[in-house]
């Protein structure tokens, strides 16, 4: 039997497993501490202290992400003491970036507009003064703003711990702190392979989707979920429409196996050939060889097919007719596929590219 | 795979084999990378090309191209003679462990270096590690089966799997990465010429029957033809008709001026897909079909979790899901296919396939479920023969090395190696057409290390001419490392650079899969 630690949380007698934080233990009994650079499974860095509990009998106050549970304890997330570090600290982090939802697309999903709002804070006492760095364009598929970055790590504990690409870093130091790769390099011009693990972990818009801007508001778009079309992992993940749009894909940690979240480039950004205008919209007939495709109605392509294919039947018998089901195809319709080879020709004649 | 991709993070050990992984199957790439990283476990990387993996390697082993089978009965020898083989598991659960071992005894260190290039040494070392390993998972791809020896690549790691015990254990087994998302389940659905769902022989004749009763038509009990043996009846006039679903063999097949040669040759080529492929190109009759993300169903990912796709748009124009268009045409044929709906389809599927008899779609909402799942209540299978092989005992079998069907010679000095980079994906019809990928990999590159390059006059970027037995084509020179000395290595997603008119299309005997990982070429300066 596994030995439990007990303690108590805003009067409430709890019991954590050894080794817990006080922020898992809180969480794991419904108890809310706001949290910005804690990520689930990467390492509590600290480094927000947004998630500052009252412990009592400690110093001062400490962060419950990286404290751990201790038999006896008496934490409070509630005081005044409490609040009031945390506004300092979103304060502090909302006047040191540009931080302006107008135009901003993260509005409506930023965990510090989020956090501003549920801390009923108007505006920061202090003079808003963002860093002035150039917005980083220059790639299609992900748009860089550190003027609202606030220095979390959640894209470089990401990069390291979740997708271990070992691609982001922070460089400088103090008021110069920056995340991105080595020697500052863009995206585009370093040896980033655009999985956009870091861009699903941004709690603001300082790395967002370069497609999706001015695409979609968050509460405009209906998510589906689906399984990816590529590769044979099969990873879970979320696609959103607008008006019949495709507007962007992401991850979704809450799915699970077989991805717990995590996508790869092909997966986020290599959708757009879903609504491609190349995409063939009606059958199309060949007569004779020497012509070229013509349009025509299902009704006559149906026809024409179930002609010659009866005719070749007829004459040469079904064995000399073959059929290609996909390995890009559903179950279904792979199940079909070989069903009308083999009940409607009467051939086993069917294969697929498993091979190539 | 026998085993589930979650295990990999929490195995003892894992061998990389014929895999690029981080580039092919990047999320399962993630998991190999953690365990390394984050939990530990050994990696061994047993691979010609210097790819991504070897960099959080312990061991890398670098054969040359094609000699698997010497470099897996080496690791063999090794274990066997210094006795760390797992005897207990040899004696209980397997047969045929004295033929193999009389068969390994040749495959000594020094005799293996002379045949793989690999240092005996380092053999030694890794099958040291492999064997000592308390679990060890082998993963593996095209870059094992894509060989006129595929079939027998993959029994000799089957064989080191079993000599160590490692195949029906958590965090063990020999586990095929998938290339595509649905290859298991269009092999599940008996996309094959020789099985029924399930796997079920259709040379079986009570299989034969209890489809010929659920379908209500009568069966032909003779195996039909694969993917190369069907374009070469084509070509002899045998094969009259080709109906392609969602493949583009005009560019994935090996041998492309072949295959185009036998496709002309067709009374009537019907092609439905998504877009005007190079194959379409050539069809009587194209019908276009719906996208992944305008219909609904199921695709069974490579650890066996059969998972549910959902409409997210409409289909563009009049195109239909590829199973409203089998339907019709069915139906215009004097069998009528009558379903409402893909879950339709599903639910006369699991009636008539064992492995996914428990399945439906209410209960693949959450996390799938992996096959076999023969009930309601079954939870499904996170991992296979645990306890038993499903032939009883499981079956060494004593394989001899052979060399590749086409060495290098004078005219022809260089071998090719062909597969995939991370930024597309087959043929490319869907990745070129996509923004980001395309801007990151707008090009076929063709790798070569820099000793060729001197040797061959080659600088980086510029343009070579790239010539086999069977054509020629012509694509930008990049100067890596990653391709050893004596082998070039080019991708076979863009059409300008078709390389598929240089592979040759031998076949392996059983797997009837054709050896794309090795033929000889020679270079000049475009």
């Amino acid at each position: 039997m596994e030995k439990k630690v007990p303690l108590t949380i805003d009067g409430k007698n709890v019991e954590a497993s050894a080794g817990q934080t006080v922020l898992e233990c809180a969480r794991d009994n419904g108890i809310f501490i706001p949290t910005l650079c804690h990520y689930d499974k990467t390492t509590n860095v600290g480094a927000c202290r947004v998630c500052v509990v009252e412990v009592e009998n400690a110093r001062s106050l400490v962060a419950s992400c990286c404290m751990p549970v201790s038999p006896g304890m008496v934490v409070r997330t509630d005081t005044e003491a409490v609040r009031n570090a945390q506004k300092m600290v979103i304060e502090l982090l909302w006047s040191s970036g540009d931080h302006n939802c107008l135009t901003c697309e993260q509005n409506g999903q930023c965990e510090l507009q989020n956090l501003i709002y549920w801390l009923k804070i108007e505006k920061p006492r202090f003079e808003i003064e963002a860093p002035g760095y150039a917005i980083e364009n220059n790639n299609t598929m992900i748009q860089r703003d550190l003027n609202k970055c606030i220095l979390c790590g959640r894209c470089v504990r990401a990069c390291n711990e979740i997708q271990v690409n070992e691609v982001l870093d922070f460089s400088m130091r103090g008021s110069y702190a920056k995340v991105g790769p080595a020697f500052d390099a863009d995206y585009i011009n370093s040896s980033c392979v655009f999985c956009g693990e870091c861009l699903q972990v941004c709690p603001t818009g300082a790395i967002t989707f370069k497609q999706a801007k001015f695409a979609g508001r968050p509460w405009e778009m209906e998510k589906v979920r689906t399984t990816c079309t590529y590769c044979g992992v099969g990873c879970q993940m979320d696609v959103f429409v607008k008006d019949g749009q495709i507007v962007k894909v992401s991850g979704n940690r809450d799915y699970g196996k077989p991805n717990d979240g995590s996508l790869c480039v092909k997966g986020r950004f290599g959708m757009d050939f879903i609504q491609h205008p190349d995409r063939l919209k009606k059958p199309l007939i060949r007569r004779n060889k020497n012509e070229d495709l013509k349009e025509v109605s299902w009704k006559e392509a149906y026809a024409f097919i179930s002609d010659k294919l009866s005719s070749i039947k007829k004459t040469s018998g079904a064995d000399s007719i073959a059929g290609l089901s996909s390995a890009r195809c559903t179950n279904e319709e792979n199940y079909l596929f070989q069903k009308f080879m083999r009940a409607v020709i009467g051939t086993n004649n069917v294969d697929h590219c498993a091979r190539l | 795979m026998t085993n589930s991709i979650d295990e990999l993070e929490f195995t003892d050990l894992i061998l990389a084999t014929g895999t690029n992984t981080t580039e092919n199957h990047p999320v399962i790439g993630i998991k190999v990378k953690r365990a390394v990283r984050q939990q530990g476990t050994k990696l061994i990387v047993i691979d010609p090309r210097e790819i991504d993996l070897v960099k959080y390697a312990d061991i890398w082993l670098r054969q040359k191209p094609g000699t698997d089978v010497a470099v897996f009965n080496g690791l063999m020898n090794v274990i066997i003679s210094e006795n760390l083989y797992a005897k207990e598991y040899v004696a209980e659960r397997t047969e045929g462990f004295d033929a193999l071992k009389a068969t390994v005894a040749k495959y000594t260190p020094e005799y293996v270096e002379k045949i793989s290039g690999v240092p005996s040494e380092d053999l030694k070392k890794a099958a040291r590690m492999y064997a000592q390993a308390k679990r060890a998972s082998i993963i593996y791809a095209m870059g094992l089966t894509q060989h006129i020896s595929g079939t027998d690549n993959v029994k000799t790691i089957a064989n080191i799997s079993m000599l160590c015990g490692n195949i029906g254990i958590e965090g063990g087994g020999v586990n095929p990465l998938r290339g595509q998302n649905n290859v298991q389940g269009a092999c599940d659905m008996g996309g094959l010429p020789n099985v029924f769902p399930a796997y079920q022989q259709v040379a079986n004749e009570d299989a034969r029957k209890k489809f010929e009763t659920v379908w209500n038509a009568p069966l032909s009990g003779k195996p039909g033809l694969t993917v190369v043996e069907m374009m070469n009846a084509a070509g002899r006039g045998d094969i009259k008709a080709i109906y392609i679903m969602g493949e583009n063999p005009l560019l994935s097949d090996p041998d492309l001026h072949h295959v185009k040669k036998e496709l002309q040759k067709l009374d009537l080529l019907i092609v439905q897909d998504i877009f005007l492929t190079e194959t379409a190109e050539l069809a009587d009759v194209v019908l276009p079909s719906a996208s992944f993300a305008e219909k609904d169903g199921t695709f069974t990912n490579t650890e066996r979790r059969v998972q549910r796709i959902r409409k997210i748009v409409d289909a563009p124009g009049e195109a239909k899901a590829d199973w409203e268009i089998i339907c019709g045409l069915s139906t215009q044929m004097g069998y009528p296919m009558k379903y409402a709906s893909a879950k339709e389809i599903f639910e006369e599927i699991v009636t008539v396939t064992p492995s996914y008899a428990g399945i439906s779609y209410k209960r693949l909402d959450n996390e799938g479920l992996q096959w076999p799942c023969p009930t309601a209540e079954h939870d499904g299978t996170k991992f296979l023969h645990k306890d038993r092989f499903s032939r009883g005992l499981g079956l060494f079998h004593a394989i001899e090395y052979i060399p590749p069907n086409e060495l290098t010679d004078k005219e022809y000095p260089l071998i090719l190696s062909t597969g995939r980079v991370l930024y597309h994906y087959h043929t490319g019809t869907m990745t070129r057409r996509s923004l980001g990928p395309n801007e990151r990999c707008p090009e076929s590159l063709m790798e070569i290390n820099p000793a060729d390059a001197v040797k061959f006059g080659i600088n980086e970027d510029q343009m070579v001419k790239v010539t086999s037995r069977r054509g020629t084509v012509e694509a930008k020179a990049h100067i890596t490392e990653k391709s050893p000395q004596g082998t070039i290595f080019m991708n076979f997603h863009f059409a300008e650079a078709a390389v598929n008119l240089l592979t040759n299309p031998a076949l392996d005997p059983t797997g009837k899969i054709p050896e794309y990982k090795v033929c000889a070429v020679k270079l000049e300066a475009a």
